[in-house]
């Protein structure tokens, strides 16, 4: 792993530290009663607090997880250079994609 | 000659090296599935309610709950890892690899209590 890699994958790892620790709050929270579309949106929907704690959260895991992904496919996998490379900027493009929808999707009124 | 090579597989912080790696591999193969159920909200509330009364089936709760521990030992694991990256070293590695797999475990059980 080259260093802007590992610095640009341990500070992603640091900033969701908080945010993962909320999240499972939250989960475990939201979950007590079953859990809702109703509630979950209400909560979410029109609030700056969420769509920037999520924007924040998938932007960081789209940067963290490809990271990772290409030091196990380097380590585990005939894959490594130029191909691991390619694959985990997909998988990266892809979560930063899917992610920033789904925030859309929960956020936008 | 290949139990000597392989003998540093019974330490225990290898073992937690290895619960690191493939919990964020599991979540990161599971981001998208998640992401893309969220998106569903994007075709109103009841596209994303139909969605989750298919997760009050049981295997599902059960699923959920691996998941919740897969995260909270990822973070817990991780957060060891950036103390040693960046602060002093401590003594007790091994004990403190072993209270974030049992913490992770208490947050999934609770979940799994709170969820059912």
């Amino acid at each position: 792993m080259n260093v802007r890699l590992y610095i640009a994958q341990r500070l992603t790892a640091a900033v969701m530290v908080p945010l993962v620790a909320v999240h499972l709050a939250v989960i475990v929270y939201a979950t007590r009663h079953g859990l809702s579309a109703a509630d979950m949106l209400s909560r979410t929907r029109g609030s700056l607090a969420w769509a920037l704690f999520y924007g924040i959260f998938v932007v960081a895991a789209a940067i963290h997880a490809p990271i990772g992904i290409r030091t196990v496919l380097a380590e585990w996998s005939p894959v490594r250079g130029r191909g691991a490379d390619l694959i985990a900027t997909g998988i990266g493009l892809l979560l930063l994609a899917l992610g920033l929808r789904a925030v859309a999707a929960v956020v936008l009124p | 000659m290949k139990g000597a090579r392989l003998q540093h597989r019974t330490n225990l912080l290898w073992l937690a090296a290895l619960v690191h790696r493939l919990s964020g591999l599991a979540l990161a193969i599971f981001l998208p599935l998640h992401f893309w159920a969220l998106g569903l909200a994007l075709g109103g509330e009841a596209s994303l309610g139909n969605f989750l009364r298919w997760t009050d089936a049981w295997f599902v709760k059960l699923s959920e709950t691996g998941l919740v521990f897969l995260l909270a030992v990822h973070l817990l694991g991780g957060l060891r890892l950036l103390v040693i990256e960046n602060l002093a070293w401590r003594d007790g590695q091994k004990q403190l690899a072993t209270l974030a797999a049992a913490i992770s475990a208490a947050i999934a059980f609770v979940f799994l209590v709170q969820a059912l």
